[in-house]
């Protein structure tokens, strides 16, 4: 390669990562405003121009965000939500796929289109039923009832399905002229095979329950069964002048989603462009 | 002898149906108990709340949400002839108008970006998908702040290029854009991870042709990557869409509808009046409206899904 050619290369691809770069930077902004807040003291807060920069590390705001909105309490709610829903859609769903992909069964087709159908009603179709309901069985104020009616998925069992289609029916075969019953064969053969597939179910549901935010605004009152999304809404109206505080408070809920969102990057993508990429 | 065989026959011959018969039904026992679970929670949770709602919004209820006078279709006459309702679908669909191409156009940009062949690429893609991990609440207070009149730094960054400032959330005229931005940059990331898996799905060799006949970066972009995407921009177009008819976190975090109930949106409109104001069966014909709207969008999404199968 002749030296201009180079350069021009060199030129190319440093304009390119100028405009990766501004991109970036205008995605991330919110979040990183964010993360400057909270490390500003109270009066840098209110300062004009706004501070872009933090000056210091105000791990008060953190400590006080900790303090004013039990925090620690509504994340433990949180994750015993997002804990039941995850391991309620493993089961129900694994069992099901099981059924749709490894036994031919009358009405199969019937029942395929029942569980595509749960997929197109909308939550917001039968919330107020379903808020009476809770009410009615005393769940309010309950972890059962912040998870319950989310324990089954359509989008779930159609993830598991397709990738229990790709294990070989002679794996099937040979575990019935064994003796093996079809729990045993789906629980010491199938579950280890499809272990990818569940890590993407298990984190999905995940962190759409962890995200939720209409659900259980409505049934939760007390404040020791607030979940956090709901919790830090509450400290913003209550602390809405101190927005360090709620900026340290947001921070602190979102640390676990990004450390979820990072290191389980490939199995999450698998699971939204699981829908995607075939329809 | 015939005694004893005949006490060995098996189970389904004293039923009088055949060995094939037999070994039918069982499996479709096995299958039925395998799915029991999840029909559970979807019977319980999706189908009969489902009827429950279409019920409820044929009555007038008490204060608790008990049908107290059946009124035939009263609260749905009451929904087109009340402003609120009107209002309320108006301002849903104006919503979907703001957001959904915003949302497309910004992850066309951003896809193609992350599909440069460039070192490091990946700690970009992952940058333009992070908005995947945010919740609504959160996303709305850091926008809430951004917005703020006097200590946003939006309206600053604007004043520093000699812009005028905008009002954001204190306007009607604004507060719904406002609002729609939010939900754009949360459903950003999603769109921006489908496009990019989509655009590695396209054959290379379309692109090595397109070289040696000497394509220019636009054609190859406007004769390939395009149509290829065509029916991954569709499905996404009606993902986000329905996205859209849904949203609530937002108004709910920002605005509670206002101002001059300029963002009250579908979802917010249904929350308010059964949970706020008691008006149960009002709420229940407002949702089944939005069951309605989005029954229509997802089958045309299935009718484009099948010819598009057939096409290939």
């Amino acid at each position: 390669m002749t030296p201009t050619l180079t350069l021009k290369k060199f030129l190319t691809n440093l304009s390119l990562y100028v405009i990766l770069t501004i991109a970036a930077i205008i995605i991330i902004y919110p979040i990183y405003s964010m993360f400057n807040v909270s490390l500003l003291a109270d009066p840098e807060v209110a300062m004009f121009p706004p501070k872009l920069f933090p000056t210091g590390f105000h791990i008060e705001n953190f400590i006080q965000a900790l303090a004013l909105a039990p925090l620690g309490r509504y994340l433990f709610n949180s994750m015993m939500q997002s804990s039941m829903v995850m391991l309620g859609q493993l089961i129900t769903a694994c069992l099901a796929a099981y059924a749709f992909a490894f036994i031919q069964f009358r009405f199969r087709n019937f029942f395929f289109l029942v569980f595509l159908a749960t997929m197109m009603i909308p939550w917001e179709a039968t919330i107020i039923p379903n808020y009476l309901n809770i009410k009615q069985w005393q769940l309010t104020d309950t972890y059962w009832g912040l998870a319950i009616p989310f324990m089954a998925t359509g989008f779930g069992t159609f993830l598991l399905r397709q990738f229990f289609l790709k294990i070989p029916h002679e794996l099937q075969d040979a575990a019935e002229i064994d003796g093996c019953g079809s729990l045993r064969f789906l629980w010491t053969i199938v579950l280890p095979l499809a272990r990818p597939a569940l890590g993407t179910l298990a984190v999905y549901s995940f962190l759409q329950t962890y995200n939720q935010y209409l659900w259980p605004l409505l049934i939760t009152n007390d404040q020791s069964m607030r979940t956090v999304q709901i919790g830090l809404t509450l400290l913003q109206d209550e602390e809405h002048l101190r927005m360090n505080i709620v900026a340290a408070g947001v921070v602190i809920i979102l640390i676990p989603t990004f450390i979820l969102f990072i290191f389980s990057n490939k199995q999450l993508i698998r699971g939204l462009t699981a829908g995607a990429v075939k329809g | 002898m015939a005694q004893e065989i005949s006490t060995v026959r098996p189970i389904y011959a004293q039923l009088g149906i055949t060995g094939i018969q037999w070994r039918g039904m069982r499996k479709f026992l096995t299958a039925l108990l395998y799915l029991a679970p999840s029909l559970f929670f979807f019977i319980v949770f999706v189908f009969i709340p489902l009827l429950s709602s279409i019920q409820l919004s044929t009555y007038l209820t008490d204060p608790l949400g008990r049908p107290a006078a059946f009124v035939w279709l009263l609260q749905y006459e009451r929904l087109f002839t009340q402003p609120a309702f009107l209002n309320s679908l108006s301002r849903s669909t104006l919503f979907v108008a703001y957001t959904v191409p915003t949302t497309l156009l910004l992850a066309l940009i951003l896809s193609l970006l992350g599909n440069l062949r460039l070192k490091n690429i990946a700690i970009y893609r992952i940058i333009f998908s992070i908005t995947i991990a945010v919740s609504g609440a959160t996303a709305s207070l850091m926008f809430l702040y951004l917005y703020h009149p006097t200590l946003g730094s939006l309206n600053y960054f604007l004043e520093l290029v000699h812009l005028p400032t905008v009002a954001w959330l204190t306007r009607d005229q604004s507060a719904l854009f406002s609002v729609a931005l939010v939900s754009a940059w949360l459903q950003v990331g999603l769109n921006t991870v489908i496009l990019l898996a989509a655009m590695q799905g396209i054959p290379e060799e379309l692109y090595e042709s397109a070289m040696i006949d000497g394509a220019s970066s636009w054609n190859k972009f406007w004769y390939i990557t395009l149509p290829f995407l065509s029916s991954t921009f569709f499905f996404l177009f009606v993902v986000d869409m329905l996205a859209a008819f849904q949203t609530f976190t937002p108004v709910s975090v920002m605005t509670r509808g206002g101002p001059i109930e300029s963002t009250n949106l579908l979802v917010y409109s249904i929350y308010r009046e059964f949970y706020i104001n008691g008006k149960y069966g009002f709420a229940a014909a407002q949702s089944i409206m939005l069951f309605l709207v989005m029954l229509v969008l997802t089958i045309l999404q299935f009718v484009f899904v099948e010819r598009k199968v057939f096409y290939e």
